[in-house]
């Protein structure tokens, strides 16, 4: 846990790696770090679906999903599109360079509770980030559960964030069905958006949970083909992102109706949300 | 706990008497009563009504330092006021005060801010009943009053020559032992006028609402068109937030000079656009009907959903100085006769 007199205080964190995930104006960039201050780990633990605040001194800090799975020791890792003062200001710094985490902050996936079930993740573009530590959990309790099916589609190929993860997940025998939005030479998968991408997978409601992330607009399609199937809001998670500055309950401005993302959040259940029709404003 | 008094013309000489504790209290600058480091007692008031800022910056700056780094290092400083500096706010409204009493629940939810909260503790609040509530106070609605104690450490009543000084707590008591030579025992005839005033006082209480139900209703009234009857007119300038007392919220910005640089906080305000916009150019309250409601709901329905409290303590200045006359108690009222047509029709 981060210094409980002063959750204000960021950790310093060393960049071990660095790398594209994608090109272009808004590239994602992965940082894999590891606390200045080993001792830390003595007292860090996070559930797949928490967040930190990384940052730069100088520039500021912004919320991002700790990408790594727990089960994945020794290291942090955050997935990073570059889009404003902040992402742009990280998209600079190499391995060596040090950079700023706060948390870990908000609640996690219920994975103990999905234990025996099937799993389906639905991720588009960056939204994978907070289902890879879901499916990383997984893997590596792979008896505790039942089927893993992993959905994801991105603009283009090159859009594809993780890519050399969706081989190592299927050699495994996890099902990766894969799209793009417009199609493309040399492309197998579907072409198609993740919505339609996910009635052709069609997956069976039975004793499953589906979790989604992506863009407002995939969520909110996804969520509806999810009821089409006969997925029950309880059966459907999802994560929300609001503009954030404090991470802990007390700036005011990431609430979605009586919610916080920050600290209720950003892991909802579609049961909560339903009800609260600023979530999906 | 004990009763005191003293005559009005030595209030520089309780204010001297204090010399042991940072005091802070409500100073005209021209005929603007605003809380400050009292340095010239004779600046000090007991008359004035609510001051126009209130006294939320003494716990939660305007502009506060988290901490100062130096450029291209990687330590910190924190900048955390001390818990153990003496400070007592002198001549409080007993609506300010609750207002704090709202807000540490925020405060203290999961993860303490040192900041706000070490500057709660070590602050006693001697509070000054209102004889003469303003033409929009309705603090008796929210659960206050023009001489609510509940949240004070001590209170006083202004009778005209003397002040009336009641300790409620050990530490008011403790402000009172550092006057010990300044104040006199009071007897019955101060208790007994002061009871008078506070009575008097309850009796010039224009405004009300009726807040029963509102928690609980508002959220179905998130897309009625009556919010815009008021969001239409308002102008977007924040100012019902930066100076309402349970406001809290803040941006957190770096800045630097040369290498020195620190992060800090400053106040910020939901009326504003930026306030929830995202990187992408994605707003979810694009427009000051999102902001409005948000505004409203928060005080009367998402505050109280988690800490069972509604954030508002009725001290009238989102109305006083809202430069269209928007008015809080008119959207509540509002409110309920929107959703009583509602039921009416479901």
């Amino acid at each position: 846990m981060m210094d409980e007199s002063n959750p204000y205080l960021p950790y310093t964190v060393k960049i071990e790696d660095a790398w594209y995930e994608t090109p272009g104006d808004r590239a994602i960039k992965t940082f894999k770090v590891n606390f200045t201050d080993e001792k830390v780990w003595d007292t860090w633990s996070h559930r797949p679906g928490q967040c930190a605040m990384v940052g730069r001194l100088g520039v500021g800090e912004s919320m991002f999903c700790i990408s790594s799975s727990p089960t994945e020791q020794g290291y942090l890792r955050f997935s990073v599109m570059r889009m404003g003062k902040v992402t742009c200001a990280l998209h600079e710094l190499e391995a060596g360079d040090t950079m700023t985490v706060r948390g870990p902050l908000g609640n996690s996936f219920p994975l103990e509770e999905w234990e025996g079930k099937n799993i389906i993740t639905v991720g588009g573009g960056i939204g994978q980030a907070p289902l890879r530590p879901v499916i990383n959990y997984i893997r590596a309790n792979r008896d505790k559960y039942a089927d893993l099916k992993v959905i994801y589609g991105a603009r283009t190929m090159s859009d594809h964030c993780f890519k050399g993860e969706f081989d190592e997940y299927n050699q495994e025998g996890t099902a990766c069905h894969l799209s793009i939005d417009v199609d493309e030479e040399k492309w197998p998968h579907f072409v198609g958006f993740v919505p339609n991408l996910l009635m052709e997978v069609a997956p069976n409601p039975e004793s499953a949970i589906a979790v989604t992330c992506g863009p407002p607009i995939m969520i909110k399609f996804v969520i509806q083909n999810l009821e089409k199937l006969g997925f029950a809001p309880e059966q459907i998670f999802t994560t929300l992102e609001e503009r954030m500055k404090c991470g802990i309950g007390k700036c005011g401005r990431c609430n979605v109706g009586h919610l916080y993302v920050c600290k209720d959040g950003p892991v909802f259940s579609y049961a909560t949300l339903k009800d609260i029709p600023e979530a999906f404003a | 706990m004990a009763n005191y008094k003293f005559a009005k013309e030595k209030l520089a000489k309780v204010l001297s008497g204090l010399s042991d504790f940072k005091v802070l209290a409500p100073a005209l600058t021209g005929d603007v009563a605003r809380f400050q480091e009292v340095t010239d007692p004779a600046q000090v008031t007991l008359d004035y009504g609510n001051s126009n800022v209130p006294p939320k910056e003494l716990m939660f700056p305007e502009t506060e330092t988290l901490f100062k780094y130096r450029l291209g290092q990687d330590e910190v400083e924190a900048s955390v006021p001390s818990p153990e500096e003496k400070r007592v706010i002198f001549g409080i409204r007993p609506c300010d005060a609750q207002a704090y009493s709202i807000v540490d629940n925020l405060f203290r939810w999961d993860f303490n801010d040192p900041y706000f909260l070490n500057r709660r503790e070590s602050t006693a609040l001697v509070g000054l009943a209102c004889a003469d509530p303003c033409a929009n106070c309705f603090c008796p609605s929210v659960g206050g009053g023009p001489a609510s104690e509940e949240y004070l450490d001590a209170v006083m009543f202004d009778l005209g020559d003397a002040v009336y000084l009641k300790t409620l707590t050990d530490k008011g008591e403790g402000v009172a032992e550092a006057l010990s030579g300044v104040l006199e025992a009071a007897g019955g005839d101060e208790k007994k006028a002061a009871d008078k005033q506070a009575k008097d006082a309850l009796g010039k209480i224009q405004r009300s609402i009726d807040t029963a139900g509102i928690p609980e209703k508002l959220p179905s009234l998130y897309d009625h068109p009556f919010w815009e009857q008021f969001s239409d007119r308002c102008l977007g300038c924040g100012i019902c937030t930066y100076l309402c007392p349970t406001c809290h919220c803040f941006d957190i910005q770096d800045e630097s000079e040369a290498f020195d640089a620190r992060r800090a906080r400053m106040w910020d305000t939901c009326m504003f656009a930026e306030y929830s916009l995202h990187t992408s150019g994605h707003n979810p309250r694009p427009t000051r009907k999102e902001r409005t409601r948000n505004r409203i709901s928060h005080k009367y329905s998402y505050f109280p959903e988690k800490f069972d409290v509604i954030a508002c303590v009725g001290c009238g200045r989102c109305i006083n100085y809202c430069p269209v006359n928007i008015d809080i108690l008119d959207i509540l009222e509002k409110s309920k006769e929107a959703e009583a047509k509602e039921a009416k029709t479901a």
